[in-house]
């Protein structure tokens, strides 16, 4: 049987190039383990073989992101690896960063990637998605249990086993959820946790809470009556047919629609997109999730300046944090390009 | 400095975990600003009165999240 192929990623310093003065090194490509992936190998069952390390200065990578991700990607085409293990980087920032940007290039060849990483590197945020990062300690003395524990999830892969969950393997959340078969039935286990919480007992919950960080407020308008007001949804509501297929759950997009010639949405010209919620209200009538009709009226009237002639919709249902700070940012800077004074957002 | 921001919605503890600083609080999940069980102008008042109160309170200063109780 032909061996499954292994490919390292090490910083200059791993790679036993030099140090902080070496941080410059372009990628290169050596044809066998070095250093920490001499380690790996001999972890590594029999039929897997570390067959390159590619070793790449820490500053070079980060300041040279596309040359070097380019230079990478071609050296990991021709190695062609089953696995690509990156670092351990411990807590160091621009490694981590670098082993995880190389994760995402593996990553999107459709290779696996395996790293090691402290949960506060930076590269743990935002990579996650890309590679199963073993929570290492913050510094290289961690490396003699770092490297177990990579090499045992790496492989895993390689020996096609099923990944377990990330407590089970010692791996970094990557922010996915998967579908699992369980005995008790979700209010069951919902008490269970309840009671264990209400005794002072530990409980691991079945979903932790993303972080979510924090804006200062804005400052207020000065005068209403000359503010332009935009209108802003996660209540799924989309003109009728949902042109641009916005999913009931877990969307991957916002749309932006025009309202310039509306004076109240209607049940035949728009609905909600949102899954999870019974539609049949906000399909009655629309202006329940997004009021256009009093926000028309009050324009009128003079009460504010103007009405915003688009709003923007997403479905809040299920979708990522990620996605959604992805989407708001967007749709924040179209609105102040616009010169748009304030923003109504609502929710269902 | 940056826009200011009035999330209606009616599950407020989730609108205050994700960090808006101008809450003010809707009628029901599946129809924040409306009531169906209400005739058509009762319901267009309710309507207008939510949003009054999120139009008040982006004229207010606010140094931290707020809910914009009656």
């Amino acid at each position: 049987m032909e061996p499954k192929r292994v490919v390292c990623y090490l910083n200059q310093f791993f790679g036993q190039i030099g140090g902080e003065s070496e941080a410059n090194t372009p990628p290169k490509q050596f044809d066998k383990p070095v250093g920490p992936a001499m380690g790996l190998q001999q972890l590594l069952p029999k039929n897997c073989q570390v067959v390159g390390t590619v070793v790449c200065g820490d500053d070079y990578f980060n300041e040279h992101l596309d040359e070097a991700g380019r230079a990478i990607e071609s050296m990991l085409k021709k190695l062609a690896p089953d696995v690509v293990v990156a670092g351990p980087a411990f807590n160091a920032g621009r490694y981590g960063m670098a082993c995880g940007a190389v994760s995402k290039i593996a990553h999107e060849l459709g290779i696996p990637a395996v790293s090691g990483m402290y949960p506060e590197n930076p590269g743990v945020e935002s990579y996650r998605q890309y590679a199963y990062i073993i929570e290492t300690s913050n510094s290289a003395a961690g490396m003699r249990q770092a490297l177990p524990a990579m090499a045992k999830l790496t492989a895993k892969i390689l020996q096609n086993e099923p990944i377990g969950s990330p407590r089970e393997e010692g791996y970094l959340s990557r922010g996915i959820r998967t579908n699992i078969q369980v005995d008790k039935r979700g209010s069951e286990r919902a008490i269970d946790m309840l009671l264990k919480k209400i005794a002072g007992e530990d409980f691991e919950t079945e979903y932790p809470i993303p972080h979510f960080d924090r804006v200062s407020p804005a400052d207020p308008l000065q005068d209403l009556s000359t503010a332009t007001i935009a209108l802003v949804t996660s209540g799924g509501i989309v003109p009728k047919g949902n042109p641009d297929r916005i999913e009931s759950s877990s969307a991957s997009k916002y749309g932006k629609y025009d309202i310039s010639n509306i004076t109240s949405l209607h049940s035949d010209e728009f609905e909600t997109a949102h899954g999870g919620y019974d539609p049949v209200y906000a399909n009655e009538s629309p202006n329940r999730v997004l009021p256009v009709d009093v926000l028309r009226e009050l324009e009128q009237e003079g009460k504010i300046g103007r009405l915003y002639p688009y709003f923007y919709a997403t479905v809040g249902n299920g979708t990522s944090v990620a996605n959604a700070v992805k989407y708001a940012s967007a749709i924040a800077h179209e609105l102040v390009n616009e010169g748009v004074h304030a923003v109504v957002l609502t929710s269902t | 400095m940056g826009l200011p921001v009035v999330h209606i919605c009616t599950v407020t503890p989730i609108s205050l975990t994700v960090g808006a600083n101008r809450i003010v609080p809707a009628v029901a999940i599946p129809y924040p600003l409306g009531n169906p069980k209400l005739g058509e102008v009762e319901e267009r008042g309710l309507r207008r009165k939510i949003v009054e109160k999120a139009l008040m309170s982006l004229t207010r200063p606010v140094t931290d999240q707020t809910v914009f109780e009656d």
